[in-house]
């Protein structure tokens, strides 16, 4: 048995070390907020944040992940009201929203780190996360408001 | 498919009668709510398939059959039934209805969503319905107060007659009973609320908070996971194969042979594809493993020197090309197989019992894919019930002509007696075939001495859509040539006195399939850059070279006018960046686009793209937006780096490091300038694509002097 601390929740689960912490969440503890599309840490769908820093839950062995402070999208906000979820309703981000639960986990880890990130900043942390429908533009404005809305900048 | 647009049209209008039926069901579906059964009895027919459906705790749902696969159309519709039965857009439920002849294409029959026609066949069935239930609602208020219609108003969802008031769902019983007029008053243009406004769209929350169930998401009790052995080669069977190693492996349940290769049945995903992993399958290769790309595009050269089939003819071009003094240029262009790589890779859950199945699936094609595996199981498509999620991309590909992916899980979940789901790896998804045709087209244009038009002349080839897709009897005309393959050819705007442009059939063994835009992404390549060529030839600006050939095309000249105005076309631009231009109209959208572009080597960076756009009327012009921004993302990735290759058969490409993708520090700005003209609806999902690709090419020509006439750019200037 594995033990996991995800969203603030003690879970044990019966799996193999090696399985990736992608397979764990989605088919284990039927978390499918995270979201398969490479396998390979190629485009960040899979992010989730361990102790506050974002990884790829698809190349990460959920054996790696045990004792560790584990958040997917469904657990960064109560009520889909952190400033990044707010942001992006606010300027409709999303097309298929396939990618979008990485982005959005990629995207508060950012605005932990930094309060007023430079468009080179939102390149340098986002560009692992890829999106098909191309909502980058969006996003970026997103960020930046997110950032506003975090600093106390509400609607 | 143009011509049969007007056609179509004409068809839905008779359509409505039974549309506004579907109306009196929904109504009466509200009714027996919370009753045993929701089917039969008063003499009414119930149908869960009915678009709306008002219910006595006031809820309004719309029932789409259309898909949710990012384009907006959840929201778009929405606003046109809100519009007309007079309720905010927002309050509006959307459910995504399974399969049901109700939601079939006006004039295909079948229940699609592709084609950029979503908002284009359903926005005006949409105000029908909202007017008719409206106009009931009215009636039944009428009644209850004992007055006229003509002495009431409504306002979002709710009824007024001087003080008093009712909410829809407190009438939608006794709305139930009125008679839905034959033809419903419908609002002119200047009392729209809500048409022509953005409106957010309604699955943001759900996709932000990880909420929203896509196909990959579903999970049903007792369900298992599949992963599928598939052939190296297309085409290839299965010899035989040794699953020894695959059943040690913990969580796998069963190895099944399916036509599509060896079928790794699992507790979870995990196990799946381990046990996938441990297979060893002997091929029969077939043909394709000597599959080569240079004899296809040898074939192809070849065949683009003779005349094809003719798709559209005016004047003599051949001879007019002859013309003494004439100026002009013979370019062939090449074009690659390309990948869909939408986001969610293909997946579906089947469980198929003695009696009936259930499908779940993230799907373009719902009608098509319920038929198929209903064939498959031995049922009625009326005993397969289709739960359709949204799709985590489509761009063409969940709208399979061959409902491949589908098929394959019905033949794996058929006699398994407990659910399947069937996950594509990326790999698996790059590798499976069904891409955008490969094409090389010759283009002959000339100007006389002065530079004016004489003659243009168009030939492509590449493999027919259309012809791969159950339409292909309604549509392919009897000289065998496909109305798809000339899409964004044939339409050519400009003013040659001779205009003639062919298509001929190429046949080789790669699976293909419509990709955003269709023949419009390698024509819109085409056109423009022969025009640059010619403009060049001529001695003009290509702005002013394209003006002075639309003197009959107001809308083309209104949209390329704005893109120059947005970019300052002309003046100058930071040190080492250029500008290029492109002009196409696809699904009845017209859209002009300038690229900012700088080249560095054989590094090329988009700065900023001005993009105009005339859809006829924008319904959501965020959304508008919205697409026109994905339409050139999506485009740029295909333009820049895009291609699917071979060796001895296996196609090189295997994920987003090989197959590679635009990403954030490469996206150019995107500034969107949409004109309402009026005209009839053009479609939004897929028209922002085609002109990012000359466009850029135009840059590179303005800023190298370098001609890029072969697809995708990084391999062109290797």
């Amino acid at each position: 048995m594995i033990s996991l601390n995800v969203n603030g929740t003690s879970r044990e689960l019966d799996a193999e070390p090696e399985m990736p912490l992608l397979w764990a969440l989605r088919d284990l503890l039927k978390l499918t907020g995270t979201k398969y599309a490479c396998g390979k840490a190629l485009c960040g769908a899979c992010t989730v944040h361990m102790d506050g820093q974002p990884v790829r839950a698809c190349v990460t062995p959920v054996s790696a992940a045990a004792g560790r402070k584990i958040t997917t999208i469904e657990g960064l906000s109560a009520d889909g009201d952190h400033p990044v979820q707010r942001a992006w309703v606010e300027l409709d981000v999303v097309q298929c929203g396939w990618c979008q639960s990485g982005q959005v986990l990629a995207a508060a880890a950012l605005l932990e780190a930094n309060k007023n990130p430079s468009d080179a900043d939102i390149d340098a942390a986002m560009d692992g996360n890829i999106c098909r429908c191309g909502t980058y533009p969006r996003i970026r404005a997103a960020i930046k408001r997110a950032a506003e809305i975090k600093r106390g900048g509400a609607a | 498919m143009n011509s049969d647009t007007n056609a179509g049209r004409r068809h839905f209008l008779i359509g409505t009668a039974v549309i506004g039926a579907g109306l009196v069901i929904g109504v009466a579906v509200a009714k027996r709510r919370g009753t045993a059964t929701r089917s039969g009895g008063g003499g009414k027919t119930l149908s869960p398939n009915a678009w709306l459906r008002v219910a006595p705790d006031n809820t309004v749902t719309l029932a789409s059959g259309k898909s949710e696969m990012g384009q907006g159309i959840s929201t778009g519709l929405t606003i046109a039934l809100g519009e007309e039965l007079d309720i905010d857009p927002a309050r509006i439920v959307v459910e995504f209805a399974g399969a049901d002849k109700i939601y079939y294409h006006p004039f295909l029959p079948q229940q699609f969503t592709g084609g950029s026609n979503s908002t284009v066949t359903t926005h005006e069935v949409l105000r029908q319905v909202g007017a008719t239930a409206r106009a009931m609602l009215l009636a039944a208020a009428a009644k209850k107060w004992d007055t006229t219609v003509a002495e009431l108003r409504t306002d979002n969802g709710v009824v007024y007659y001087g003080s008093r008031k009712l909410t829809y769902g407190e009438l939608a019983d006794a709305a139930a009973a009125e008679v839905p007029a034959a033809k419903p008053t419908l609002k002119t243009q200047a009392q729209f609320k809500y048409i022509g406004k953005s409106q957010p769209r309604n699955d943001s929350r759900v996709k932000v908070t990880g909420r929203a169930k896509f196909g990959l998401d579903v999970d049903v009790p007792d369900m298992l996971t599949a992963m599928i052995a598939r052939a190296p080669v297309f085409g290839a069977t299965v010899k035989s194969f040794d699953d020894s190693e695959a059943r040690k492996i913990p969580g796998v349940v069963a190895v099944k042979q399916v036509p599509s290769g060896v079928a790794v049945l699992a507790e979870n995903t995990w196990a799946a594809e381990r046990g996938r992993d441990a297979l060893k399958v002997d091929w029969n290769l077939g043909s394709m493993a000597s599959f080569d790309l240079a004899q296809v595009r040898a074939d192809y050269r070849a065949k683009i020197r003779k005349p094809g089939l003719i798709a559209r003819n005016d004047g003599d071009a051949l001879k007019a090309l002859q013309a003494a003094g004439a100026r002009s240029i013979d370019v062939e262009y090449e074009l690659p197989f390309l990948a869909h790589a939408t986001m969610e890779p293909l997946n579906c859950v089947v469980h198929a019992r003695a009696d009936g199945a259930d499908m779940w699936v993230g799907t373009q094609s719902q009608s098509q894919d319920v038929e198929k595996a209903a064939e498959i199981l031995g049922l009625k498509p009326e005993q397969v019930k289709l739960h359709v999620q949204y799709l985590g991309g489509g761009f063409g590909r969940r709208a399979s002509t061959v409902s491949d992916f589908t098929v394959e899980a019905t033949h794996v979940a058929k006699d398994v007696g407990r659910p399947v789901k069937i996950i594509w790896t990326r790999e698996d998804d790059m590798r499976g075939g069904y891409y955008r045709p490969f094409s090389i087209s010759r283009v002959r244009a000339a100007i006389d001495k002065d530079g004016k038009p004489l003659a243009w002349y168009h030939n492509c080839v590449s493999q027919p859509v259309l012809a791969t897709s159950a339409f292909a009897k309604m549509v392919i005309k009897p000289d065998g040539s496909d109305p798809s393959s000339s899409e964004g050819s044939a339409n050519l705007p400009y003013a040659f006195p001779n205009i003639r442009v062919d298509s001929i059939n190429g046949v080789n063994g790669v699976p293909i399939l419509w990709w955003r835009s269709v023949a419009n992404s390698f024509h819109g390549f085409v056109v423009n850059s022969a025009m640059d060529e010619l403009a060049a030839l001529a001695g003009k600006d290509p702005v002013e070279f394209r003006r002075g050939l639309l003197g009959s095309q107001p809308r083309h000249l209104a949209v390329l006018n704005r893109a120059a105005e947005m970019a300052n076309w002309g003046r100058p631009l930071a040190a080492g960046h250029f500008h290029g231009v492109a002009l196409h109209e696809s699904f009845g959208s017209i859209i002009a686009q300038v690229a900012e572009v700088s080249v560095d080597g054989t590094e090329v960076k988009v700065h900023k793209v001005h993009c105009a756009v005339d859809c006829g009327t924008a319904v959501n012009p965020g959304q508008v937006e919205a697409q026109m921004q994905s339409g050139i993302i999506y485009g740029l990735s295909a333009a820049l780096w895009g291609e699917i290759s071979f060796k001895d058969g296996r196609v090189q490409q295997s994920n987003f490091d090989d197959y590679r993708v635009m990403r954030m520090s490469e996206a150019p700005a995107i500034e969107v300038s949409i004109i309402n003209s009026g005209a009839a609806l053009g479609g939004i999902g897929e028209p922002g694509l085609p002109p990012i690709a000359p466009a850029v090419c135009a840059a590179i020509f303005a800023a190298t002097g370098k001609r890029i006439r072969k697809l995708p750019i990084a391999s062109a200037l290797a």
